[in-house]
């Protein structure tokens, strides 16, 4: 059930997207930074947290869920040491996620030839 | 043929390739959901192997990434995202897939020029928005938090 419920948001933040994709004509970079700021904004009024719960990895896997990371770890480094957590707060809570993507991709441009686009 | 502009554009739009959007958005659905579900279980298994909650959502979309990042290497993404569209693009997956290819696309103008530069193209607008909108959530926050203590006290 619990998998269901992961699949069913997961799937539908995705169709939202294709919806923005197929009716503006917006390129994949905009929708992503569109989707990493909607999940800040939705995690800071306490929306997305209520999401989270509800549908797991169907709420933390698309990139909205990259964005309430930053929210929520905002939120409880302001809670534990004030204002400096402003500044600390969202990049520490993404850390994991920012140094695998871009590790990652760097080992991978040595290691990879770029393919012809057909 | 003497058209103006107004009538081109209702031509071309006309004429256009129609974008199967129904077609799109049910691949698109079921492929993300797919994602999200196979991720949903990663972190379960994180969690069941004792790592804590943090931890294991972190490692969950570090995994996703990396299977991202050697799909794209492979030449296997964008074949597949052809048919998935904003399934695989919604995903973490999507992220990493963007670093990837721009990093892999770029190896040729150099480390610091290529690679470094342009392993941002994606990832640096994403990553400058989502965190300055987390650094405008945390002054509102603070200020917030200030006025209330301010009030109740």
């Amino acid at each position: 059930m619990e998998y269901l419920r992961a699949f069913t948001v997961g799937g539908a933040l995705c169709v939202l997207a294709q919806i923005l994709i197929d009716k503006t004509r917006m390129s994949p970079g905009r929708i992503l930074v569109i989707y990493v700021v909607a999940g800040v904004a939705l995690g800071a009024v306490g929306l997305y947290g209520p999401l989270v719960e509800f549908a797991g990895g169907g709420a933390t896997v698309p990139l909205t869920g990259f964005g309430w990371l930053i929210s929520e770890g905002v939120r409880k480094a302001v809670d534990a040491e004030g204002a400096v957590g402003i500044l600390k707060g969202g990049v520490s809570a993404a850390a994991g996620g920012i140094t695998a993507a871009l590790f990652f991709g760097a080992v991978a441009s040595l290691v990879f030839r770029s393919k012809p686009k057909r | 043929m003497n058209t103006d502009n107004k009538t081109y554009k209702k031509y071309a739009a006309g004429r256009a390739k129609k974008s199967p959007i129904l077609k799109n958005c049910a691949s698109a659905f079921a492929s993300g959901g797919a994602i999200c579900a196979a991720g949903h279980g990663l972190r379960r298994l994180f969690i069941y192997a004792g790592l804590s909650d943090d931890n294991a959502g972190m490692l969950t979309s570090s995994a996703l990434i990396l299977i991202a990042v050697l799909l794209t290497g492979f030449g296997v993404f964008d074949t597949v995202a052809k048919h998935t569209g904003a399934g695989t693009l919604v995903p973490i997956t999507g992220f990493a897939n963007a670093v990837a290819s721009s990093a892999i696309d770029s190896r040729t103008e150099g480390l610091v020029p290529g690679i470094g530069a342009k392993i941002f193209t994606v990832a640096g607008p994403v990553l400058v928005w989502g965190i300055s909108a987390g650094a405008v959530w945390g002054i509102v926050y603070f200020l917030v938090g200030a006025v209330f203590m301010k009030g109740g006290t």
